[in-house]
């Protein structure tokens, strides 16, 4: 069981800001595919990766990363603080 | 080092001060002090950040830790807000104490950067047409390859 959480337009689109998903995925990329193949709402918030971020475990990461032990994986757009 | 992620506004004079004290060592001090910007052409309502309680701080943190190395600061202080914000209001707030100025100065700029475009913020602008998130600038992404 995994916390995956969503910020700014990617959780506008999904409607909501977090969620338990089981997968079995073993990297980012593959969740992104399990997720995108759930509904439309999910398919539209990740088809573009190069508009998103993810961050594993609260560090950053790319899509590539293994999900291996993971409790956290959040998707967002480009950070704008400051 | 004191990093603070809060709704809260912040007494800019009261944390200078609070700063710069106790610091015999130290003989630079720079702050910096983001403000919410008014749009010239679509009047901005307010400006609403939203962030992520957990990693923001840790990211905050890791960033302070790299400036702290890299500048040999004797302090740091981070303070940024999130919710709801209106024109003219304070954002956030960087300050630095070294040795020298252009440590102070550089490691300041260091932060900066490095809060623009790798700390958990976004950013939501309101305004009578309607509200958009704001996008990356690419030059805030260049700006990270000169360190």
């Amino acid at each position: 069981m995994m916390d995956v959480l969503y910020f700014a337009w990617v959780r506008e689109r999904i409607g909501l800001p977090r969620e338990k998903i089981e997968t079995t995925a073993k990297t980012v990329a593959e969740l992104v595919d399990e997720l995108r193949a759930r509904e439309d709402r999910y398919d539209l918030a990740f088809s573009d990766l190069t508009a998103l971020r993810v961050a594993v475990d609260q560090t950053l990461t790319d899509f590539d990363a293994s999900l291996d032990g993971v409790r956290e994986v959040a998707f967002f757009p480009p950070m704008t603080g400051g | 080092m004191r990093i603070s992620v809060q709704d809260a506004p912040f007494d800019l004079g009261k944390e200078s001060t609070d700063f710069a004290q106790g610091h015999t060592d130290m003989g630079a001090i720079v702050t910096f002090t983001g403000v919410v910007r008014d749009l010239p052409d679509d009047p901005l309502k307010v400006m609403e950040i939203e962030h992520y309680p957990g990693m923001t701080e840790s990211a905050l943190r890791d960033m302070a830790q790299t400036a702290v190395a890299r500048f040999s600061l004797g302090d740091v202080l981070v303070i940024h807000r999130y919710g709801p914000l209106y024109p003219g209001e304070m954002i956030m707030m960087v300050a630095t104490a070294a040795r020298h100025r252009k440590d102070a100065f550089d490691a300041a700029e260091f932060l900066m950067d490095y809060l623009k475009s790798r700390a958990p913020f976004w950013k939501r602008e309101v305004t009578a047409k309607g509200a958009d998130w704001v996008a990356s600038k690419d030059e805030d992404e260049d700006a990270l390859s000169r360190w």
